[in-house]
């Protein structure tokens, strides 16, 4: 894809860069990879995955695809890794485990043959043109619009309706998730109530609007 | 051009291609960033220090060089020298990583910020400034985004109880005030139609009413600094290293230079902040240019600082004269006022790029929806809250039978 450079010096001033850069990121996603499956630790495993992410958004960025590797810092490292975090912090689960019997015995016959499945996978379609083909669809790559114009043109008119109907789908999961973590209103009180009742929102205060139906004065 | 050559090819210096000449200014920059930032720290403390002595009437550091100048100095040098503690508890390998990464985004962040105009060196055309990304002011939400664990991971490595409540409620805060901060950039990125913070520094010229601050009128910008003021941990929003409830927060367990990265890492974002607001909303380097040779260059410089001294004199300002929130306070204002103004303005603002009327109706149609929900949610509150002493009332009679209640003891 640069054989159109003029000389092999000038070939190896553009080369060197980019090659450089994908060996860089791709030993950094490679290694943290590794380190999210052997760490015994899950916040270990949790910083090894974003290491994981950020090596992917460099490789992004070396495709022209800076917008989704900006999306993928964002979204990912900075709010859902975030979550496990806080997640891992609250429940306490953040002590490295003992595992002397493993207790689903068929999970690693499983995982290698899904292993190797997906290596011959991927490079069977290594192959065919489409993985070393064009590297944007939006428009063409060094055109006089950069990536980041192509991408929102064609997301806010050729794919509008898909767009819309996704963030619809995602908002009503976020209604969804708030009406089923809904504290108990003070008429309503079931049984199973008693057993979730401190959430973390509530410990942590975030609701003060909500006043609790004080049982203890009632005991 | 090779994919990674593209990317820095919005700076006008790799414009005849990537020479050497070219690289060594870009390296020169990002050394010359790197020492005004922190040059720009050391001045900050001193400031801040000074400002609050002269706010609450006393003299403040006054005697490491002229005016106290170097007692930063000198505390860093002390720090340097201290013994570097590590808690039996703590998770070694996180807590020593901890600091770097609370320090490292602040400074990427700087790196998108135009400082000035475009200058000659060598021959090459070059902006004064680090970088000027295709994504730009994204690169200010990821990074803001990655502060994130600096703070919690410092809490969480200390495996000490006050660390770890500082670090929930700094993961909390920073990660639900993010999302007003994606809003207040959203609807300056809607007017500039760009993400380079070129682009949206040039749009704002020549005018003062050409500023962000004007053509949006205002709140963004407000929306803006408070959640800025909010992801930063600067008070009135600085619950996460609340002295009077959780020790020290985050950092109760750290000690000499890593305790000092934290500082760092604070006063850099300080800066760093104040730059992106002048960025942002403020023209950055635009002002009044006298045409003279030499201070054809100096003037965006120096109208850059001065807007961006503005900032840091406000946030000083702030920590010396308001209180700082109660949790419950700073979530109810990130999720229940911010959040929801930010995303009608932005509705507006949207209808006003179409055309006047479609922005008066929008900004009608905002004002009457969100009365109308603020309604909703305090005739539902007020229903909860006297069903809940309707309950109260009937538990109390219940009480009242045996033992003494906990309504007689209030009463």
């Amino acid at each position: 894809m640069i054989g159109l450079a003029p000389s092999p010096i000038g070939l190896l001033a553009v080369a060197i860069p980019d090659l450089a850069t994908f060996v860089v990121a791709a030993a950094v996603v490679l290694a943290s990879a590794i380190g999210v499956v052997i760490s015994r630790n899950p916040v270990h495993s949790a910083l090894f995955l974003v290491a994981t992410l950020f090596g992917v958004a460099v490789l992004f960025v070396e495709q022209q695809a800076e917008f989704l590797a900006a999306v993928q810092i964002i979204v990912y490292a900075g709010a859902i890794v975030v979550l496990f975090l806080f997640v891992i912090m609250l429940l306490g689960v953040d002590r490295p485990e003992k595992i002397s019997k493993d207790p689903l015995p068929a999970q690693r016959p499983l995982a290698a043959f899904l292993g190797l499945a997906v290596v011959a996978e991927v490079l069977a379609l290594a192959n065919t043109h489409w993985s070393t083909g064009a590297k944007g669809t939006a428009g063409p790559p060094g055109g006089p619009a950069s990536n980041v114009s192509d991408l929102a043109r064609a997301t806010f008119t050729t794919y509008l309706l898909p767009f819309e109907i996704t963030s619809a789908l995602l908002v009503i999961a976020v209604i969804g998730a708030v009406v089923l973590a809904r504290p108990p209103r003070p008429g309503e009180h079931h049984a199973e109530d008693d057993e979730q009742a401190p959430t973390e929102g509530r410990s942590l205060g975030e609701q003060p609007g909500v006043v609790e139906p004080r049982q203890e004065a009632s005991r | 051009m090779a994919p990674v050559v593209s990317l820095l090819a919005g700076d006008p210096v790799f414009a005849k291609g990537v020479t050497l000449v070219a690289v060594v200014i870009v390296v020169i920059k990002v050394l010359v960033a790197f020492g005004l930032l922190q040059t720009s720290v050391m001045l900050m403390i001193w400031f801040e220090r000074k400002l609050i002595s002269d706010m609450q009437n006393r003299i403040g550091p006054n005697r490491a060089g002229p005016f106290g100048l170097l007692q930063t100095l000198a505390d860093g040098v002390k720090l340097f020298f201290k013994e570097d503690l590590l808690p039996a508890e703590a998770d070694r390998r996180i807590f020593r990583l901890a600091p770097y990464l609370s320090a490292v985004p602040a400074f990427v962040s700087f790196a998108i910020v135009p400082v000035g105009g475009v200058v000659n060196i060598f021959g090459y055309r070059t902006e004064l400034q680090v970088a000027d990304p295709p994504v730009g002011i994204l690169l200010l939400l990821a990074m803001s985004g990655i502060a994130v664990y600096g703070l919690m991971l410092a809490g969480w490595s200390s495996g000490s109880k006050y660390p770890l409540l500082g670090a929930v409620r700094a993961s909390a805060q920073m990660v639900s005030y993010e999302a007003a901060m994606g809003l207040a950039v959203a609807s300056v990125v809607l007017v500039t139609g760009s993400l380079s913070t070129r682009a949206i520094v040039d749009a704002q010229a020549p005018h003062i009413w050409d500023w962000n601050v004007v053509r949006l009128a205002v709140v963004p910008f407000v929306i803006f600094f408070a959640a800025v003021t909010a992801e930063v941990n600067r008070p009135p929003f600085d619950l996460v290293e609340g002295e009077s409830e959780i020790v020290g927060g985050f950092h109760t367990e750290y000690s000499a230079i890593r305790f000092a990265l934290f500082f760092l890492a604070e006063f850099m974002n300080v800066i760093t902040m104040s730059a992106i607001i002048v960025t942002l909303f403020f023209g950055g380097p635009s002002g009044p240019v006298l045409h003279v040779p030499v201070l054809n260059w100096l003037m965006p410089i120096f109208w850059f600082a001065l807007k961006t001294g503005v900032f840091l004199f406000i946030y000083v300002w702030l920590r010396a004269a308001l209180p700082r929130l109660r949790y419950d306070q700073l979530m109810n204002l990130g999720w229940k006022v911010l959040i929801p103004v930010a995303l009608g303005w932005l509705l507006v603002v949207a209808g006003f790029r179409i055309s006047r009327l479609d922005g008066f109706v929008v900004f009608v149609g905002a004002l009457a929806v969100g009365g109308l929900l603020s309604r909703a949610f305090r005739v539902g509150r007020e229903r909860r809250m006297a069903e809940a002493d309707r309950r109260f009332a009937a538990s109390d009679v219940q009480g009242s039978r045996g033992e003494i209640s906990v309504g007689e003891v209030d009463g």
